[in-house]
């Protein structure tokens, strides 16, 4: 189907009718983030973004797209697992008595607008790690059954997107509630949940006619096709593990300021801390937890010792955790070829080139 | 809590409130703490298997997880032998009867006893290292008969730095029972070996290739330790070792304890050998 684009207001209408807060890209700072959209006109209407190794930049063209750019630094993992969030609190009586109480999330029903196939399929990885072992995470459990998805298929991706190599992308072909395809005129759009059928049937659609359909599946292999960055396909635990010594390790150590921007923006990136936070009056203490970095020296602390003690003990271990021991974990690699890593790192080193150096099977070499 | 109805994956919850009902002072820097949840529904029902650990809690200032240092068959109370070295650690250090902390737990997997039955078991330790074994030995004593010959063998830095003299001393009197010490500085009156812990496989007269092997300490000790016994025929699926790594969470949520591709939280703490070689001693992982 077919939504002309002096409807797309209607979507978000549809939404907000439903009691859904609004989430989209929007420009802040020289980047599009993802944060609350008051109506279409917030989107990022004909602003392109050019990523390259450690750089990003905006550049406003004449088109009446909204979409024409790849992704920003965050997108849904802020939103299900917070940057820092209470699990639970301590309360002390004045005999010394303890009384526990979980802090339940406060949980909007949220629907996000602008999702990219990357961000779906790192979201189905979250969604293995948080809701399908052993132990559920109740705070995550929480937000993600309010999440309400509208994708969009990438015709535009960054120079640092890599998702055609991994399979994740450009085309989001599952995960999503609705799912639209820009065109310069509107959007074709379909649905791919009861949810998405339900809000289709109050839009007022047009048929979408074969020119657009062929437009739409033009772009879209158009986007796959200018991708030039490459991953090595598979598990590549073992082959990584063989390498423990390669000196490339310590090369890209010598560059590499630890300070965690790759993990903070990876879409699939969950390692977090615990820390206490008790109140001024010593009568209550909340159980906080934020994100952490296998990048900090803390990560693998214990008493006395940290275990990866040099900055190329910690890139190995996140590139080999990232491309190896994730299909051990979850049956398949943490990286989705989002490529924010690359762009967000203040000296620009790219994990692509990284992997296929250690590995010794460098595309152009 | 989980409500009763539909059957659910368990989710994480918050600690149960434990009080502290004995505590012994086993050394200047190690303590036992033993406990019982207050909630005497939780106090009945909690169970746990040698090997396993619980998260322990200290009010405003933080949870650490610590081995279940007590006897299987009386789980309610929760004895946890603790050396103290940081924030936490020095925050039990000052409890007193009657006062009250968090616990979550228990979580891991633990030694494989149900390999154990019928077999020769031989059980390295350093440092600390006992006390996570504790529960086995308890185990073995209460069901002695069901089990082969037993060696346990324990080696810590500094004479002053074993605990337990008293208990090895009864242990060593158990049918079939050996208890081999070894400090790499002896002190006066010192029974036992002055050397590596590994020196003491020369005095085993158990064949270590057949045995069932538990090993826990620091990793440089387990490291020596199972390189010699792998030299000597021992099999790498009948060598287990208890892991250590930061922990945050407990359950597998957190990314702090990875190993390699293992959660030492849930895949661990203990591991066979043979599940682990490719990982064990690598310096950075
Ligand atoms: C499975 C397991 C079982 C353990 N069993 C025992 C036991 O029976 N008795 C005992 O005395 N100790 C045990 N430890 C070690 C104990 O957890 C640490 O000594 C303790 O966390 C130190 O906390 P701290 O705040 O006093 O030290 P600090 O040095 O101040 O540490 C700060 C924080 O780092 C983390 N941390 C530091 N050391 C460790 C460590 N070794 N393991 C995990 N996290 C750590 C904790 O979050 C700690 O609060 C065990 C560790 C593990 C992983
Ligand atoms: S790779 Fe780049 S972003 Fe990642 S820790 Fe190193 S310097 Fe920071
Ligand atoms: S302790 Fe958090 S994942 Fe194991």
């Amino acid at each position: 189907m077919f939504l002309a684009r002096t409807h797309l207001g209607e979507l978000l209408s549809a939404l907000r009718d439903r009691g859904y807060r609004l989430i989209g890209p929007r420009e802040r700072d020289g980047a599009i983030v993802y944060d609350e959209l008051s109506g279409a006109g917030d989107l990022p209407r004909g602003l392109r973004q050019s990523c390259g190794a450690g750089e990003v930049r905006l550049e406003r063209t004449g088109s009446p797209r909204c979409f024409a750019w790849a992704n920003g630094p965050q997108a849904l993992k802020p939103l299900l697992f917070q940057p820092a969030e209470p699990l639970w609190q301590a309360t002390c009586d004045d005999s010394g008595r303890l009384r526990f109480e979980a802090v339940e999330p406060r949980v909007t029903p949220t629907a996000v607008l602008g999702v990219r196939a990357c961000d779906l399929a790192a979201l189905a990885l979250l969604d293995r790690h948080f809701l399908d072992g052993a132990v559920r995470d109740p705070h995550y459990a929480a937000r993600r059954a309010a999440l309400l998805l509208i994708a969009v298929n990438c015709t535009h991706p960054a120079a640092t997107c890599f998702c055609a190599a991994t399979g994740d992308g450009p085309e989001a072909r599952q995960g999503f509630d609705l799912r639209l395809d820009e065109l310069d005129d509107g959007y074709l759009v379909a649905s791919g949940s009861a949810a998405g059928e339900a809000i289709l049937a109050d839009l007022p659609l047009e048929a979408a006619t074969d020119a657009r359909r062929q437009n739409a599946r033009e772009a879209v292999a158009a986007a796959a096709a200018q991708q030039t960055r490459t991953i090595p396909p598979g598990d590549l635990y073992d082959a990584l593990s063989r390498q423990r010594r390669h000196p490339r390790w310590e090369a890209v150590a010598e560059r590499c300021l630890a300070c965690g921007n790759c993990t903070q923006v990876c879409p699939t990136c969950f390692c977090s801390r615990e820390q206490e936070q008790p109140a001024l009056d010593g009568s209550t203490s909340q159980h906080l937890r934020e994100w952490d970095s296998c990048f900090s020296e803390g990560h693998s602390y214990i008493h006395g010792l940290v275990i990866r003690q040099s900055v190329a003990h910690r890139y190995r271990q996140w590139l080999t955790h990232k491309l190896g021991g994730w299909h051990r974990q979850y049956g398949r690699s943490g990286c989705v070829g989002c490529g924010r890593c690359i762009a967000w790192c203040p000296v620009g080193i790219d994990l692509t080139e990284e992997v296929h150096a250690v590995l010794g099977d460098a595309p152009d070499a | 809590m989980p409500c009763s109805g539909t059957p659910r994956m368990p989710e994480r919850g918050p600690p149960l409130e434990a009080e502290v009902v004995t505590r012994v002072d086993e050394s200047p820097t190690v303590f036992t703490l033993v406990l019982s949840l207050t909630d005497p529904q939780a106090h009945r029902d909690y169970r746990f298997e040698p090997g396993q650990f619980n998260m322990l809690y200290l009010y405003g200032v933080g949870e650490i997880p610590i081995s279940i240092a007590a006897d299987p068959e009386r789980p309610g109370l929760l004895v946890h032998t603790i050396r103290r070295v940081g924030r936490v650690t020095r925050g039990f250090a000052a409890l007193q009867v009657g006062d009250r902390i968090g616990l979550r737990g228990p979580f891991g997997r633990g030694w494989p006893l149900a390999q154990a039955q019928g077999r020769d078991i031989l059980i390295v330790t350093g440092g600390l290292g006992c006390a996570p074994v504790l529960p086995v030995i308890r185990q073995i004593i209460h069901h002695r008969e069901r089990y082969g010959r037993v060696a346990i063998l324990q080696g810590v830095k500094h004479a002053d730095d074993l605990i337990w003299r008293e208990r090895y001393h009864q242990w060593a009197a158990l049918p079939d029972t050996r208890v081999l010490l070894a400090a790499d500085v002896a002190g006066r009156d010192w029974p036992g070996h002055v050397g590596l812990v590994t020196a003491l496989f020369d005095e085993l007269d158990m064949d270590v290739s057949d045995c069932l092997t538990l090993m826990c300490g620091p990793e440089p000790m387990m490291r020596a330790s199972a390189e010699r016994l792998l030299d000597r025929g021992a099999s790498p699926d009948s060598l287990w070792l208890s892991m250590e790594r930061n922990m945050q969470c407990a359950v597998g949520h957190c990314g702090h304890c990875q190993y390699g591709e293992k959660f030492i939280c849930r895949d661990g703490p203990v591991f066979p050998f043979s599940d682990i070689a490719h990982l064990f001693g690598e310096p950075g992982l």
